[in-house]
């Protein structure tokens, strides 16, 4: 499972970015994620609970997320359109030739210390 | 109330990643080790390609496999059994590797005195694709069963193949898959990479797959000895 990889990479940043700056409990942390990197943010913040239980830095602190829409970019005619909505080819001129420029984002935005 | 700090960290998990993924390529051909990536849907032959592309390399190059299997040791015991170091790396119900957890094998598996070292990724073509491991290539295999449409349905697998392995040919009359529509969707994800049919079962198509990679490998010992 996807989520469960995700969670642990958190933790893990977690962990860093609290030592770095002489955090001894977190309160929350909020998460952006992509609209297509595919991820259900029910079964992250369900094993969060489960990962978080297990260390005194994180035990009691809630995942929170923001989703970033994905937007897909048509190098044909330069048009920008929901990735979502349209899928790889461009609904304005029917080309294929076209990227993705957000929305595969795993982003640990913020961390709340609460002592 | 204690008072509440926050931290903006806009930390990005696959930017961080990849920063420590390039360290680790870079650490790799200072060591003079080869480092590649395997990865397919579960059961597409990944170890049995391995026990093939070992039979053919394994007295030019010292080899090492890192097999990434989520709870057992089936597929590395193979691999010792063919002859080359080989061990097991535990991802603890992972569904993928990520650069850190790929230099801890490394590390484990002594690569310093390698060669050549395989890793046989966590059988999933969606995740393992977003996380670079640190391989000088990512070779994708997909096999016959598994119908010719896969690299329309996972697209960034397909864009992050240096080659493409279509194993179980000699399964191809039992189902509806075409050679050339699978290059052509493979193209249309990665154009001009190359695409080589194989039969890990029957041991077919082997050569042209190994000659490929040693070309890789050789390139890249003239391009470190020129810099
Ligand atoms: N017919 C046929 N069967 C094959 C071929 N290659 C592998 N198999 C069979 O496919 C099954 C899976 O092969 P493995 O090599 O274990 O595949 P894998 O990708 O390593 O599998 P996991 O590690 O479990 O994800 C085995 O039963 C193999 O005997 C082939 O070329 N033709
Ligand atoms: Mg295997
Ligand atoms: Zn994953
Ligand atoms: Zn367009």
């Amino acid at each position: 499972m996807h989520e469960m990889g995700i969670v642990y990479h958190v933790a893990d940043e977690v962990e860093k970015i609290a030592a770095q700056n002489d955090i001894c409990h977190i309160g929350s942390v909020t998460l952006q994620i992509g609209e297509v990197t595919g991820v259900i943010f029910d079964y992250m913040s369900d094993l969060w609970g489960w990962v978080s239980d297990k260390s005194s830095l994180l035990k009691g602190s809630r995942l929170l997320y923001e989703q970033i829409p994905a937007v897909t970019l048509c190098k044909s005619c330069g048009q920008r359109y929901s990735t979502v909505q349209s899928g790889r080819q461009c609904p304005h001129c029917g080309s294929w030739d076209t990227v993705l420029v957000q929305g595969n984002e795993y982003i640990i935005k913020q961390i709340e210390a609460d002592s | 109330m204690d008072k509440v700090k926050i931290i903006e960290a806009k930390e990005s998990l696959l930017a961080d990643n990849d920063k420590d993924a390039d360290r680790l390529r870079e650490e790799m051909k200072q060591q003079g080790t080869y480092y590649v990536n395997l990865m397919s849907s579960p059961g597409s032959g990944k170890t049995s390609s391995l026990k093939q592309i070992i039979a053919r390399m394994k007295d030019r190059f010292r080899i090492g496999v890192m097999e990434a299997d989520i709870d057992s040791d089936v597929d590395a015991r193979t691999i010792a059994a063919s002859g080359v170091d080989a061990i097991q790396i535990h991802t603890g119900g992972m569904c993928h590797l990520d650069a850190d957890m790929s230099r801890q094998g490394l590390s484990a598996i002594g690569s310093e005195k390698l060669d050549l070292v395989f890793l046989e990724n966590v059988g999933n073509l969606v995740c393992p694709a977003e996380f670079d491991t640190g391989a000088d290539l990512n070779v994708v295999i997909l096999s016959v069963p598994e119908g010719d449409d896969k690299p329309l349905k996972y697209p960034l697998m397909f864009e992050k193949a240096d080659a493409v392995l279509i194993n179980k040919i000699d399964a191809m009359e039992c189902f509806d898959f075409s050679l050339d529509q699978v290059k052509a969707n493979i193209h249309l994800r990665k154009p001009s990479v190359p695409v080589f049919p194989v039969s890990a079962a029957a041991g077919e198509g082997f050569e042209a797959f190994c000659s490929w990679l040693s070309g890789q490998i050789q390139k890249q010992k003239e391009g470190t000895r020129q810099s």
